[in-house]
């Protein structure tokens, strides 16, 4: 295989890997400051025990994604590093803001997160739980800025020609506020918080169906439930919004997300189908004009087709049709699952009904699912481009890196990161068969519940 | 933002060196801490040594992220160039980073003997490969490397791995080993602590000829520095200000004073990474055979509107940093006790 082919695999691989634990840190930390929250505010220690358990899942999560994470950073230099020269002085920025404003608060506060618990206050213990959330959620900011301006260059020009082109800042705030930012941000915190809420929810419905930490697990559902509620609602929105924007500023990726060649009005939406590429046609079960509602807003608006691009401007389609319509299903069931849920909590039958149960333990799998074959879609349907519109993604390449070491890097991470998924799992396993603490319910030291005031002198 | 008036790229060339010294001081030690992790035998010193650092690794290779984070912002053609170089030598320094940071957080996570040994060894392996690569990524730039009209690296991985590039690598692990070993002494009592106290004066010694030796093969060896060396004499006091340094880090322990002692060893890294700094200044990487593609703060640097940019973001966010290591350290300050939620 050419550096080209092996430099993409890598680099898809390990950042896919990264993406399986900055979710679950975002989300498990929102679900932190909600329960930490809630025995600040209702001191019942049943609050704090659960605070305690998912601190401790939160703990393995954040550290292999930081391990993790540091790969991705040099990874720009190391394979990219014609890239790198080209959108140094514009994307540089954006990342080296990530360390100072996001990893620096979150790794400190950390530190009184994890081990803090009897050296400081209750209510300082909740600011660096706070902190700690907010620092997981500037990392997302930061890095999406980062690869929304490769998707929609925004606040820069190009300086030089040829070889020595590249992109400077014109205007910071046009950079960071590019097109797709906002909604791009939104939509993948959302997914972060599903991704959080929904471990929890089936880490806790795995004990109530073998009858274990009952009061710990239904404490825990609730609070999860809820959150997987109003993400997976913000998610169906942001995802609507996200589309009207791809149809806005990359209207290519669009029509390969739905295999559309020809420019139609009343274009539909295909519900189920796959891609002739042969005889550029889509065959499957349509929805007559939703495509153009869902783009546009309007039944009848006409939505560009592929037909209108080069051939060698077109991303490839197949798998982008593939990847958008996994995500949109996965994120569709992670919604229904939560609404059953709420209804059957709502009715006071959702802890005796089973087959419910044993729904929400495999619905972890969702909002991962979603995560990656989002992530996907965005980025191979970004393709021929690595910035769009302004280099193709060959370009970018690393100019002295030869193919047979790109390939024994490529071993060595896939041999490393194997290895750490099996331990990740077989630790994850471990705390989840161990369960909460008893002691935890009642806490002592520092953290002792206020006494009322008659009983201190 | 523009500053015209400022020369931003000698700022951010000093601001650069300031974060990776500011890693080399803080994750100095933690790394040094990993190298000796294998000299004691006994699991409950082994977890009081993790402990020591436990709260506070983390946060110190930050700085080694966000120096990366800013060198690509600053001076893309320097990242671009050095990281697509020594790429195999960062796939190494990727890995052994991995390893020590998943086997702190997985290592006393369960009982059995195979599984604690396993991860001690990958910590003590990924700290002293960590510091070595780090150190040879170094040397190689002080010793310079070839770069072509493009400005892209010209050599092959073995070309890295010259003495003398090896012989800073060398003096890097050792630096951190002394570095880790008096953190240690600070962090810990009793039995472990006398240990620590001793292999710290056991590092000093080693680290004393590892500096000579580097120092006179540098003068030897590497013309350009001794060059400069002549033309300005007086970057021999900063020699001299390392050395006493050292010195000093006895006399501390020996009244008792070892906090002094640990910061006399963050003086020493302090003047060394200064040192090398005003040696390379203005080059980021020295070009050698042609000295004249060297990568400059100048010919290598982002737009002055970037570097202004970028000076705004570190001047909101360095104190902020700043401010919560030093609460965070004060909070865990005193002696490493084990509980429920140590490592
Ligand atoms: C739990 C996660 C999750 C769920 C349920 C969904 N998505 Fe999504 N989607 C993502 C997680 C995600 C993501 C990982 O966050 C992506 C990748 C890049 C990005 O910005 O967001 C993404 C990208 C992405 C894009 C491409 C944006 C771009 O290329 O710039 C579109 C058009 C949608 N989504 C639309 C939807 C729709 C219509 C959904 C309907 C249910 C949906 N998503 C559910
Ligand atoms: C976290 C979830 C992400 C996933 C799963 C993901 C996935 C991928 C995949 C599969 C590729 C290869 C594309 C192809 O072969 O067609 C790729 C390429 C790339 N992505 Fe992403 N990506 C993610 C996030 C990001 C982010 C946040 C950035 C930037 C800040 C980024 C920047 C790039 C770059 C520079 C390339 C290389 C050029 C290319 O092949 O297009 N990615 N990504
Ligand atoms: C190419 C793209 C990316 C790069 C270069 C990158 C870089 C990094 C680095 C260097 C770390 C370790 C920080 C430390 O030492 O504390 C890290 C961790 C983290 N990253 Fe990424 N990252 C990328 C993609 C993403 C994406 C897409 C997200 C979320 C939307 C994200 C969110 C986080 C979070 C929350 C952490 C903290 C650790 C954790 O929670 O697991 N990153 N990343």
């Amino acid at each position: 295989m050419d550096v080209l082919t092996l430099s993409r695999i890598q680099f898809g691989g390990t950042i896919a890997f990264h993406y399986i634990y900055p979710p679950l840190s975002i989300g498990l930390g929102v679900l932190l400051v909600i329960m930490e929250g809630l025995w600040l505010k209702t001191n019942q220690p049943i609050y704090h025990q659960l605070a305690r358990f998912w601190t401790r899942v939160f703990a393995l999560t954040f550290a292999i994604g930081v391990a993790t994470g540091i790969v991705m950073e040099f990874e720009f230099g190391t394979n990219w590093a014609s890239y790198s020269r080209f959108v140094g002085d514009v994307f540089g920025s954006a990342l080296a803001a990530e360390g100072i404003f996001a990893f620096f608060l979150e790794s400190g506060f950390l530190a009184l997160l994890l081990f803090g618990w009897d050296r400081v206050g209750r209510k300082m213990h909740f600011f660096a739980t706070c902190m700690v959330a907010l620092g997981a959620h500037f990392s997302a900011v930061w890095i999406v800025v980062a690869n929304s301006w490769m998707q929609t260059p925004a606040g820069y020009h190009i300086v030089g020609e040829g070889l020595h082109a590249r992109a400077e800042i014109t205007n910071f705030w046009e950079l960071v506020f590019n097109p797709s930012m906002v909604e791009r941000l939104t939509h993948t915190l959302c997914g972060a918080w599903q991704a959080g809420a929904f471990l929890a929810i089936s880490v806790s419905a795995w004990y109530l169906l073998h009858n274990r930490h009952v009061a710990f697990a239904r404490a825990s559902l609730g609070v999860a439930l809820v959150v997987a509620l109003i993400a997976s609602f913000l998610q169906l929105v942001s995802g609507h919004v996200s589309a009207q924007g791809v149809g806005r500023n990359q209207p290519a990726k669009l029509a390969a997300f739905e295999g559309l060649y020809e420019t139609t009005s009343n274009a539909p939406l295909v519900l189920l189908g796959w891609v002739d590429e042969k005889n550029e046609q889509t065959r499957g079960l349509f929805l007559p004009g939703a495509l153009s509602f869902l783009a546009h807003n309007d039944f009848h608006a006409p939505v560009t087709g592929l037909h209108e691009f080069k051939p060698e401007d077109r991303p490839p389609v197949t798998p982008s049709f593939l990847f958008f319509h996994g995500m949109v299903a996965a994120g569709m069931a992670t919604l229904f699952i939560a609404l059953l849920s709420c209804w059957y909590w709502w009715r006071g039958t959702l802890f005796n009904t089973r087959w419910l149960l044993w729904v929400l333990v495999f619905s972890v799998l969702g909002p991962q699912l979603a995560n990656q074959l989002g992530w996907f879609a965005a980025e191979v349907g970004r393709q021929p481009w690595l910035v769009y519109g302004l280099m193709r993604t060959p370009a970018g390449l690393s100019a002295v890196v030869q193919a047979n070491v790109v390939l024994t890097s490529l071993i060595l991470f896939t041999i490393i990161y194997f290895l750490l998924f099996a331990v990740f799992i077989y630790l994850l396993n471990d705390k989840i068969k161990h369960g909460p603490y008893e002691e935890d319910l009642i806490p002592s030291g520092k953290l002792a519940l206020p006494q009322p005031d008659h009983l201190t002198p | 933002m523009n500053f015209p008036a400022l020369d931003l790229n000698s700022i951010w060339f000093v601001l650069i060196g300031v974060l990776f010294t500011g890693y080399a001081m803080l994750d100095g030690f933690d790394l040094g801490v990993g190298a000796l992790h294998l000299f004691t035998k006994e699991d409950a010193e082994r977890r009081i040594m993790l402990n020591a650092i436990g709260p506070v690794w983390d946060g110190n290779e930050v700085w080694l992220v966000t120096a990366g984070g800013a060198l690509f912002a600053a001076f893309p053609n320097v990242y671009a160039t050095v990281f697509s170089g020594f790429y195999l030598a960062f796939m190494l320094l990727l890995a052994s980073l991995i390893f020590r940071a998943v086997a702190i957080e997985f290592r006393s996570k369960q009982p059995m003997r195979w599984w604690r040994q396993t991860w001690d060894v990958s910590f003590a392996a990924g700290s002293v490969m960590s510091s070595l690569l780090i150190g040879v990524a170094l040397g190689n730039l002080a010793w310079g490397i070839p770069i072509d009209d493009r400005g892209e690296f010209a050599g092959d991985f073995l070309g890295l791995l010259k003495p003398y590039p090896l012989l800073i690598g060398l003096t890097t692990v050792v630096l951190f080993m002394m570095h880790g070993a008096i953190y240690g002494v600070l962090k810990t009592e009793g039995q472990l602590h006398d240990k620590l106290r001793r292999w710290a004066m056991n590092c000093i010694i080693a680290f004393v000829i590892c500096a000579v030796t580097t120092t006179m093969a540098t003068l030897l060896y590497v013309p350009h520095i001794a060059a400069r060396v002549r033309e300005y004499p007086w970057l021999f006091s900063l020699v001299l200000a390392n050395m006493l340094a050292i010195a000093n880090i006895p006399r501390e322990f020996h009244h008792g004073r070892d906090w002094r002692a640990f910061l006399s060893s963050c003086a020493t890294i302090i003047t060394l990474m200064i040192l090398f700094g005003l040696n390379q200044f203005p080059n980021l990487v020295y070009s050698q055979p042609d000295p004249a593609h060297s990568l400059t703060a100048y010919n290598s640097a982002s737009s002055p509107k970037t570097l202004g940019i970028m000076l705004v973001i570190a001047i909101i966010g360095i104190p902020i940093v700043l401010a919560y290591t030093v609460s965070i350290y004060w909070i865990f300050r005193g002696k490493v006790k084990l509980d429920r939620m140590s490592y």
